[in-house]
């Protein structure tokens, strides 16, 4: 997860003029991920300890615009991992051509078995709503109650980001037929959509809307970092998504051994010891320390949905028009 | 001869700027079929601009009015800060607008303070509050110039006959909005037609969704190249539809031609008194508060602004100051031409105002895609739309001037003057007012641009705009209106300076 705001612009810096004998290896990732207060600046400074390299980690908008970028740069873009990406968008990207096998077995601590050749797992997480208890002490606990309430929202948009392709995904795994209905009752509670998570997340925080589309860990910020224990997510009937995000290495890369190399270091102790309190999200492995104090607090949905990348990616194009053209009216 | 070659060689540039991305949508596209939602992205770009246009229109009519009929200390001064909006980078004005009207702002402070319910900012609202911020004033001076248009000799005889205010207004007042306003919603329509900046951060999901975001969103979210090529047909169809209406809405004034005499309005008293100035003081607040606004909350974190928002403006004002020669270069050869004589340079100089910031971006990126990494020329790129995109309005401001030097020009010649020579003793100082209002336009207008930048750059290579874009997308609101001050104040310098220099060199 995605918590503080990011500011992903601002920590685009590239870390200055590098001397030249020192390999560069390029991430792009979220936004979020790159800010100040998420995962990128600890986990860079951590790899780099050991790969004798500079490790140079780049924001380019939120995780499902990540995939538009590398198409638009193509075989001639400069970046070697891809980080930020999910099931959803798995099959799409292999069939871009753009990316390599990685190579890395392991055992992952993962809700589903693991076994792709291009894509390595470094966290996880369930969808839902959250809001906040003080301002909606009784949240609605399914789409349909949601869509039934004068509760409001803010989504993110599927096109360009993960999590607004997992609420696509979510409302068609668990009410298939009766998708495009449900977004149609929706459609009024929407106040706004925005490209990426921290637009949506912001305007959460600055009270534009009673809940916001994002996950069961986000609460954790809320109590670990701030001591703020009024944020809630809300468990739905229907069950909730499941997200793995996970890192590829570009086919193109011009250090394809350090981007290997950077995808095992994120499965290692060290990265995934750091995910839990600066993505929020669940680690990929479990960390020898175990989930933070805070974590047992949250949301345990008792019916997890996951369709596998095959599944996902015949589904997205039918699931966008669905929404677009609920939406649109 | 050494002009002509010019001139055509300008003409050239712009051709090719206009008609090659076109041809590479064209070829791009595919079928011509629509998908639901863009017919629904075109049929919203449409109601908003038709909004837009009306809301303008109606509210400026009473502005223009007072304006007309009240004197006034710092009314010119006001009638002056009409022109600013025009200038004022877009995304500087939605920053305002949400500190005014947001979730947060003023007005919603103001009205749960009082227990009444919030309105939100974002959909269709938005979109049009916005574009009635951008267009109220153009349209208020469009109206303004109508009613010095009557003759005076028109309101003295109507005070002769003894005509009441309302008489007047339908004898006089009517018959001439009936003329100037169609003229006044196309123009404010067409502006409305190709708006990307206050859709991508006001509209908020495919319900307020305009033809030029779709195009972006078709690009940089799907990766969509036939679509976007698609829409941008679409587009291209929209605008030069509304420009041909526009062009062939040209009303004559209807009232004959008066001794050109110091207007002579009438000034009824009474409540109409308190009506004008309820006008005026609504107009100037709701332009000047969000102003205002972007200042009061930017002034602080200026100085701590980080450098990458200073490479940013330095950036911005790179390609303001090429886009503003580029402009230039291309206006003066086609301007001369023109008032040589030459129909074709007209038509060629005011070709950009079919296309918009993002169909000739789409056009250029398909050209360019194959080649190179797009965000390589990302500032190339953008430097030469927004040229494109400012020679109509330089072309237009230059015209009467290139057509004043004909007489000077023959003189030149018969004295057997060289061409440089010729360029800079007779043509340059005589043109250099116009040049320097056009220059000054170009850089202002280039300086804000927020659309084709956003189609090409990738991190790194942000201008000032996208920067305080991003800003606002990673919720560092305060930072962004940091940026966004030091954006306001660059484009009016930027504009300030290049029009006093022209201003200068003509004195």
């Amino acid at each position: 997860m995605k918590l503080p705001i990011a500011a992903g612009c601002l920590t685009l810096a590239f870390g200055g003029a590098a001397a030249a004998e020192t390999p560069v290896i390029t991430v792009l990732a979220y936004d979020s991920f790159v800010s100040e207060w998420g995962p990128g600046p600890a986990i860079e400074t951590a790899f780099e300890e050991s790969c004798g390299c500079d490790l140079r980690m780049i924001g380019a908008g939120d995780g499902a615009a990540l995939l538009a970028r590398v198409q638009l740069e193509g075989p001639r873009g400069a970046a070697d991992v891809v980080l930020g990406l999910d099931t959803a968008l798995t099959a799409q990207a292999a069939a871009t051509g753009l990316f390599a096998p990685h190579g890395i077995t392991g055992d992952w601590d993962l809700p589903v078995a693991w076994g792709d050749p291009l894509f390595v797992p470094y966290d996880w997480g369930w969808f839902a709503f959250v809001h906040d208890v003080t301002r909606l002490p009784d949240p609605p606990r399914s789409f349909e109650a949601l869509a039934d309430s004068e509760v409001t929202i803010v989504i993110q948009d599927p096109r360009s980001s993960t999590p607004g392709l997992g609420l696509l995904l979510w409302i068609e795994a668990a009410h298939g037929a009766r998708a495009a209905e449900i977004w149609a009752g929706l459609a009024d509670n929407i106040v706004t959509v925005t490209p990426g998570w921290s637009e949506a997340y912001g305007l959460f925080l600055e009270g534009e809307a009673d809940m916001v589309l994002s996950y069961t860990t986000s609460p954790a910020y809320h109590l670990i970092a701030e001591g703020d224990a009024t944020k809630a997510a809300a468990g739905f009937d229907e069950g909730h998504y499941l997200q793995v995000e996970v890192a590829g290495v570009l086919a193109n890369a011009p250090q394809p051994d350090l981007a290997r190399a950077f995808l095992t270091f994120l499965g290692s102790d060290a990265a995934q010891a750091v995910l839990p309190t600066t993505n929020w999200m669940y680690p990929a492995r479990m960390p020898a320390g175990g989930l933070p104090e805070g974590f047992d607090t949250l949301l345990m949905p008792e019916r997890s949905l996951l369709m596998t990348p095959d599944e996902a990616q015949a589904a997205r194009g039918p699931a966008l028009d669905r929404w677009r053209a609920a939406l649109s009216r | 001869m050494a002009r002509g070659a010019v001139a055509l060689t300008a003409a050239g540039a712009v051709a090719v700027l206009a008609v090659a991305p076109v041809v590479a949508v064209a070829l791009r596209a595919g079928t011509w079929t629509l998908a639901a939602p863009d017919m629904a992205a075109v049929r919203f770009t449409v109601l908003q601009a038709a909004l837009s246009a009306a809301l303008s229109c109606a509210l400026a009519v009473p502005l223009a009015r007072a304006l007309a009929r009240r004197r006034f200390p710092g009314r010119g001064l006001f009638i002056t800060a009409l022109g600013a909006p025009f200038l004022l980078p877009v995304l500087v004005a939605v920053l305002g607008l949400l500190a005014v009207f947001g979730r947060a702002g003023w007005v919603n402070a103001g009205l749960s303070a009082l227990g009444l319910p919030v309105v939100t900012v974002y959909g269709l609202h938005g979109v049009v509050l916005a574009h009635v911020f951008f267009n109220l004033p153009l349209a208020a001076r469009l109206i303004l110039f109508g009613w010095q248009a009557i003759p005076a000799e028109r309101f003295r005889l109507a005070r002769s006959l003894g005509l009441g205010p309302a008489e007047v207004m339908r004898h006089l007042e009517w018959p001439m909005l009936r003329g100037v306003l169609p003229g006044g919603f196309l123009a404010v329509f067409a502006v409305c037609l190709t708006s990307f900046a206050v859709a991508l951060t006001l509209g908020g999901g495919p319900k307020a969704t305009t033809v030029e975001l779709a195009i972006y969103q078709a690009l940089r979210f799907d990766f969509d190249l036939a679509a976007a090529a698609r829409l941008s047909l679409v587009q291209l169809g929209l605008c030069a539809a509304a420009f041909a209406v526009a062009s062939r809405l040209t009303v004559p004034p209807a009232f004959g031609a008066g001794l050109d005499r110091a207007p002579d309005i009438p000034r009824p008293g009474g409540w109409r008194r308190g009506a004008d100035a309820a006008a005026m003081l609504a107009a100037g607040a709701f332009l000047a508060l969000p102003l205002l606004a972007v200042v009061l909350r930017g002034l602080p974190g200026l100085a701590d602004l980080p450098w990458q928002v200073w490479a940013a403006a330095g950036r911005s004002v790179t390609v303001a100051l090429v886009a503003a020669v580029l402009t230039l270069a291309c206006a003066l050869p086609l301007a001369l031409a023109a008032a040589a004589g030459a129909r074709w340079a007209g038509l060629v100089a005011t070709l950009p105002l079919a296309l918009s910031s993002l169909v000739m971006g789409t056009g250029l990126f398909l050209m360019v895609q194959p080649l190179l990494r797009p965000a390589d020329v990302a500032l190339p790129v953008t430097m030469a739309v927004n040229a494109a995109l400012a020679l109509p309005f330089a072309y237009r401001l230059m015209l009467p001037g290139a057509e004043a030097l004909r007489p000077h020009d023959r003189l030149a010649q018969s004295l057997g003057m060289p061409p440089l020579a010729r360029l800079r003793l007779v043509t340059l100082p005589r043109l250099a007012g116009p040049m320097g209002f056009a220059g000054g336009l170009a850089a202002a207008l280039a300086m804000g641009d927020l659309g084709v930048i956003a189609l090409f750059a990738t991190e790194g290579g942000e201008t000032l705009p996208l920067m305080v874009h991003r800003l606002m997308g990673a919720y560092r609101m305060e930072m962004a209106a940091s940026a966004a001050l030091l954006l306001l104040v660059l484009s009016f310098a930027l504009f300030a300076t290049i029009d006093r220099i022209g201003r200068h060199a003509a004195s």
